[in-house]
């Protein structure tokens, strides 16, 4: 089987696929919203799908750093030393609610495992 | 023609402060009247409606910290007063985009979401441009987290107009940067680049634009989008600035560990070198590439804008002239896989990255009633996030979901490589092309109008075609103005190089603006500041 052979992807993103995503995506949207975003991700699927025409040599690698990440070139690992942040107040400020320094939030909701 | 105070280059504002003829207070001051002649209302959070006048401002800044940056002018002058060094970039005015952490400012990222984010540290290069002097004057919008290529995706509006005609797009995501500089509103500025965005508003605004090589430049402080491929670099009117911003944020950095350990020269050391001998290369996978018809949206193999592609060439006879050795007909056949491989592998990296959005550590909570955190995170992230970041969010967690990852997430990364490979096989020392640059448009066309491609994303997306291998590779790349299309809009040319190469592309950039000084489109201003009046 050739590695682009998953042309079921490549038609479309169907209703329940788009669905699943926007759940996992934690996003809640409008109904006008929902028909844009669906319509500009298959438009963009069709770009992407560009890139099953492209003959790749079975032994090409990833590259996830397009420069070399080498022990020479990066940093030295720090000390493992415990370094208060000086700023703690001002990142706590930043919270939309606090209660005595805890980050507020609503109910949890949770099961109960057998 | 005498440049006013704001118009001149950073390097002479420098040279002026040094030699007493101006204190970094009369540069603040001219910055900042400069700023309420040409900026036009405040972009804000508000609903947008265009009002007459929107078309014919520039609406850069997000914010303007006009008491600070005096307070700091004093101190520089104090120091001046004193005798002591004030730094090589001493009183120049600095406009940060939104993407970086300032302590103590809004740092928004032009989305509502960090709508009312202050940051509480500050990202590592501002704070060495601030080592070197220079004095931050404000934040200047971008598109929503960097996603697009005009700037009109920001939750903050008015759109940034483009100075030379501000009924047209500055480019993006750094479009306020691009227009800040090319309207004298800053003489620097910082901003970042992931596809583009950088080198394609220095375009389109007629300025400098500098992606250094990926790891040169910490991104600590800087709000990620794809942290594989996310440089910072500066914007500048010429290319001594812009070497001089360089020399200032370049560097190691305990706090990101890309940050690469390499030695860091001096960028304007050798600008005045002589180009003879170096090789410069040309390629037509740059002037002809697969790209969406902007009738039909089709994706069709056409040429680059003939004018632009022009501009390339006459700047390859300008090198030929100073003794540069043309190197015709590079082969970079993986450059048309830009596009779709970053469609792929930006939309993971940015799917990760803005899920730390959620309405309980900080910026935008919903104010609505919920009945748990589910629903906050929901709601909060629905009503915070525009349409391109939720876009990115979507399309990153498809494409890398584990059915589909190998297809696309992990194929895009081999492409990846094979775009890298054509550039170590140009620039290969021993190999047949032994490029030291090559040249390229940075655009296919010019600026394009206000509301012509926005709410398009894939036609928006191709907008980097020419910049975005430069960032799959991380190999550095100079934006540089190269003259006027027929409707008096700028048009930008490319030089890429190997890996930490910005010394060369810097040296043949300067070399290209001292042959070209006379040329006639140098003496033409942007439209805005045509009207106005000459100050000090």
């Amino acid at each position: 089987m050739p590695e682009n052979a998953n042309t079921e992807l490549a038609r479309s993103l169907d209703e329940a696929t788009f669905r699943h995503l926007v759940k996992l995506a934690a996003l809640e949207l409008l109904a006008e919203e929902q028909v844009y975003l669906r319509g500009e991700l298959n438009q963009q699927m069709r770009a992407i799908r560009e890139l099953e025409a492209i003959q790749i040599d079975p032994g090409t690698p990833i590259t996830s750093h397009g420069v070399p990440y080498t022990l020479e070139t990066s940093p030295g690992l720090r000390q493992d030393e415990h370094q208060p942040s000086p700023e703690a107040d001002d990142i706590l400020a930043q919270a939309p609610e606090v209660h005595e320094r805890y980050l507020v939030v609503p109910d949890i909701p949770h099961e109960d495992l057998e | 023609m005498t440049p006013t105070t704001a118009d001149l280059p950073a390097h002479e504002q420098v040279r002026l402060l040094k030699a007493g003829e101006l204190s970094a207070l009369d540069l603040v001051n001219a910055a900042l009247d400069r700023i309420a002649a040409v900026e036009g209302r405040a972009p804000s959070l508000d609903t947008y409606n265009l009002e007459p006048g929107d078309l014919d401002k520039i609406h850069a800044f997000i914010t303007i910290t006009a008491d600070e940056a005096r307070a700091r002018a004093h101190q520089v002058d104090k120091l001046i007063g004193e005798g002591e060094d004030p730094g090589p970039l001493a009183g120049v005015p600095l406009a940060v985009k939104d993407i970086f952490c300032v302590q103590g400012t809004l740092s928004t990222a032009g989305s509502r979401i960090l709508g009312n984010f202050t940051a509480p540290y500050t990202a590592t290069p501002v704070s060495r441009l601030e080592a070197d002097g220079a004095i931050v004057i404000g934040k200047v919008n971008l598109d929503e987290f960097t996603f697009g290529s005009s700037n009109e995706s920001s939750a903050f509006l008015p759109a940034v107009g483009n100075p030379w005609n501000p009924a047209y797009v500055p480019g993006g995501s750094s479009g306020g940067s691009a227009a800040a500089v090319a309207a004298g509103e800053a003489a620097l500025s910082l901003a970042t680049d992931t596809a583009g965005s950088i080198r394609q508003p220095a375009a389109f605004c007629g300025v400098v634009g500098l992606k250094p090589t990926y790891g040169r430049v910490s991104r600590y402080g800087l709000i990620a989008f794809a942290s594989s491929l996310d440089c910072p670099g500066p914007v500048a009117r010429n290319v001594r600035d812009a070497a001089l911003a360089l020399n200032a944020m370049a560097g190691p950095d305990l706090r990101d560990a890309t940050a690469a350990r390499v030695a860091v020269p001096d960028f304007c050391a050798g600008l005045e070198r002589e180009i003879r001998g170096m090789r410069i290369g040309l390629s037509s996978d740059y002037a002809k590439l697969k790209y969406p018809d902007p009738e039909t949206g089709e994706l069709v193999e056409q040429e680059i804008s003939a004018e632009v592609q022009a501009a390339v060439e006459r700047a390859a006879q300008v090198f030929a002239g100073q003794g540069a050795e043309i190197v015709p007909e590079v082969p970079m056949p993986n450059t048309r896989s830009g596009i779709p491989a970053y469609f792929v592998i930006s939309r993971v990296e940015a799917a990760s990255n803005l899920h730390r959005y959620d309405g309980v550590k900080y910026g935008y909570r919903t104010p609505d009633q919920v009945e748990d955190l589910p629903e906050l995170y929901r709601r909060s992230r629905g009503q915070g996030f525009g349409p391109q970041p939720k876009l990115r969010i979507l399309m990153g967690m498809y494409v890398s979901a584990e059915q589909y990852e190998k297809d696309y997430y992990d194929r895009a990364l081999r492409v990846r490589t094979m775009i890298r490979r054509d550039f170590e096989r140009a620039f290969d020392p021993e190999g047949q092309y032994r490029l030291d640059a090559l040249l390229t448009a940075t655009t296919p066309t010019t600026a394009f109008k206000l509301g012509a491609v926005y709410g398009d994303s894939v036609l928006m997306q191709y907008a980097d075609l020419l910049t975005v291998a430069a960032n799959h590779a991380g190999i550095p790349g100079l934006s540089i103005p190269a003259g006027l299309d027929s409707t008096g809009m700028p048009i930008g040319i490319q030089l890429l190089g190997p890996d930490f190469s910005e010394a060369a592309l810097l040296q043949l950039g300067w070399a290209y603006e001292a042959a070209t000084e006379s040329e006639a489109w140098r003496s033409i201003k942007p439209l805005v500041l045509r009207s106005v009046a000459v100050e000090g």
